[in-house]
């Protein structure tokens, strides 16, 4: 790894040099009703829009490379037979300009899935290989558990990474991409004081986090705990909406489509992303649904996440960000909901997370 | 020019009628109000009867599409009839399928006082309004207020070539979310999309407006912990009936609600004494 400082003001240097290609970045979008702002990613054109101290997007970046909705084909229709043309849907690179840890871990995660796996999903290899990404340290905020899933940094899948230093950046340059962009900007070898100012931040930024999941022996204990009345208490309180799921950076389960257009003269192929919380989700054919209850749905979302992607890659698949939990109108959160299957005791009252 | 065939097959064009009852008419407008895909539309039936669109009439169809809810007599008649025609009976539109706005007028107990108030002493006959299928039996439901002409015209593909249609079974909050809306919770708004069923792209709150349920429940719908939700964040009972019972889909639950208010209130007003 090649460290260097950058100077604050050269960002906008950089962030030129860059805007030849479409910039994707943290914006704010609008205040919530208790006056915390919301952030998203959005592409940005100007580099004031830029809110690089934001605490949390409302929604991952998951909707630049793992769409709601994409057309995997399209058919034409004519006389006596079809042709059939297929686009990756990738149109031009995206850089990323300000992602923390736990969505750069989220995309390392969906890697193993889309990208490693025996059947690699060339529509997602597309994007992901078409994307520079900037990370960024941030702020531990009260729903982060990023730590306790082990996904508070991030080691790869990513070009470069800045940490604040107060007047300057902390660089880590990743990439020869990178390399080559910062060629056209002022950096300089960071110093001994650099490093100590560093580590400082880093230490600070590890007494911030407030929540803290014990996953010890987890993918286990779930097993253990399969039958367990807890699942029955949080399935009741389940919406059944698909929230979680649209917020989670890591979710990518979908179901497929086919239409015909209107005319006739036309068809297409669509994928949309699902969520296991919803009612059809192991719905077969002939109608049989093998999770018709709320609280077996809820739980196969936790058994994905925390022990079936265990088992097949050493590694959990939540990277703690803690979007779905706050997301969540009935405040289902993943630390309570863990807490309370490790402990067997449905919590007593309802969670204060909104400082009630 | 229709087309006459689908990849090779032909296809066979079914004869469809229009009706109304008791509504607004809009869900029929909505069908006529998309002119980019309107000829494609018509290309695929043969319409040969639409009050609203055309003179001529015929009682010689296989879908009948019917807006609007039974509030008299008369108009249960003329269902039947529709009915005994029609090979499918499709209810389009939420006073078809739930009563829709009309069914507001039957939560009062008294309808002759109702009767009054709006039309005075002019001789006309009212009853309580009903969907469809309390009259007959219904083949089809095409939800919304109004229906989302997008959803019908994919639904009507699907019948001429003889596909299945399929209804979303999960709520809003699916689409909306696919739409990246902020939720209006977060915004401090009340919304019935996490128990209402989907299929309109999220309408109402992809322009911040919370939604009404004009669709009806979910398969999955939590109704129970979405009115908890709703009284968490401080929107009172008049605001959560008013949502519930708007469009008839939620009714159980409204009625179910107002019993319970009113019991509380009375304890209250005890324990004050």
């Amino acid at each position: 790894m090649i460290f260097r400082i950058l100077n604050k003001p050269e960002l906008r240097e950089l962030f030129d040099v860059l805007a030849a290609n479409r910039i994707i970045g943290p914006v704010q979008k609008g205040t919530s009703h208790d006056g915390k702002p919301l952030y998203v990613f959005e592409p940005v054109f100007d580099f004031n829009e830029l809110k690089l101290d934001y605490t949390s997007t409302t929604r991952p970046a998951k909707r630049y490379f793992l769409p709601s909705h994409e057309t995997l084909c399209t058919f034409s229709i004519h006389e006596n037979g079809w042709e059939k043309s297929v686009d990756f849907n990738i149109h031009e690179p995206h850089v990323f300009f300000g992602m923390h840890a736990c969505d750069i871990n989220a995309l390392d995660k969906l890697d193993k899935v889309l990208l490693e796996s025996n059947f690699p999903t060339p529509y997602y290899a597309a994007k992901r290989k078409n994307m520079f990404i900037i990370g960024i340290e941030c702020t531990p905020q009260p729903f982060c558990f990023c730590r306790s899933m082990g996904t508070d940094s991030a080691f790869h899948g990513f070009d470069m990474f800045l940490t604040d230093l107060g007047d300057r950046y902390f660089v880590e340059v990743q990439s020869v991409a990178a390399f080559n962009f910062l060629k056209n900007i002022k950096t300089r070898e960071p110093e001994e004081k650099d490093h100590a100012r560093y580590m400082e931040l880093v230490a600070e930024k590890n007494r911030m986090f407030t929540t803290i999941v014990d996953t010890t022996d987890l993918a286990k204990i779930l097993d253990m705990e399969f039958q367990s009345d807890v699942w029955k208490y949080w399935g009741d309180k389940c919406l059944s909406c698909g929230t979680c799921a649209s917020v989670c950076p890591t979710c990518y389960c979908y179901g497929v489509e086919e239409s015909v257009d209107i005319d006739l003269k036309g068809a297409k192929k669509k994928k949309h992303l699902y969520s296991c919380n919803l009612i059809d989700f192991a719905e077969v054919a002939g109608g049989h649904n093998f999770r018709p209850e709320s609280h077996t749905r809820l739980k196969y979302r936790y058994y994905h996440k925390h022990r079936g992607f265990m088992e097949e890659f050493e590694e959990s698949l939540c990277v703690g960000c803690g979007r779905c939990s706050e997301a969540c109108l009935a405040k289902i959160t993943v630390p309570e909901v863990i807490a309370s299957v490790r402990s067997g005791v449905k919590p007593k009252r309802r969670s204060s997370r909104h400082g009630k | 020019m229709p087309v006459e065939k689908y990849l090779g097959v032909p296809l066979h064009r079914p004869k469809v009628a229009f009706f109304e009852f008791t509504a607004c008419e809009g869900c029929q407008l909505q069908i006529l109000n998309n002119e980019a895909t309107l000829l494609d539309f018509l290309s695929l039936l043969e319409v040969v009867t639409f009050r609203e669109a055309m003179k001529e009439r015929s009682d010689d169809y296989e879908i009948a599409f019917v807006e609007g809810s039974i509030t008299r007599a008369d108009e249960a008649r003329r269902l039947k009839v529709i009915r005994s025609k029609a090979k499918i009976l499709v209810a389009m539109g939420s006073c078809a399928c739930f009563g829709g706005v009309n069914q507001l007028k039957n939560r009062f107990n008294n309808l002759a006082w109702v009767k009054e108030q709006v039309y005075g002493t002019f001789p006309i006959e009212t009853e309580e309004a009903r969907p469809l299928e309390d009259v007959v039996p219904v083949d089809l439901k095409i939800y919304g207020c109004p229906v989302k002409k997008e959803e019908v015209e994919k639904i009507v593909t699907n019948l001429v070539l003889g596909k299945s249609v399929n209804h979303p079974k999960y709520p809003v909050c699916m689409e909306c979310m696919a739409n990246d809306n902020i939720c209006l919770y977060k915004l401090g708004e009340p919304c019935l999309g996490p128990v209402t069923r989907a299929g309109c792209d999220a309408w109402c709150p992809g322009s911040r407006r919370g939604c009404w349920g004009c669709r009806g429940p979910a398969d999955a719908a939590n109704v129970d912990q979405i009115i908890s939700i709703m009284d968490e964040h401080k929107f009172s009972a008049e605001t959560i009936i008013d949502r519930l019972e708007c469009f008839g889909g939620f009714r159980e639950f409204a009625e179910a609600l107002k019993k319970k208010t009113a019991t509380s209130k009375t304890k209250k007003k005890r324990a004050g004494k």
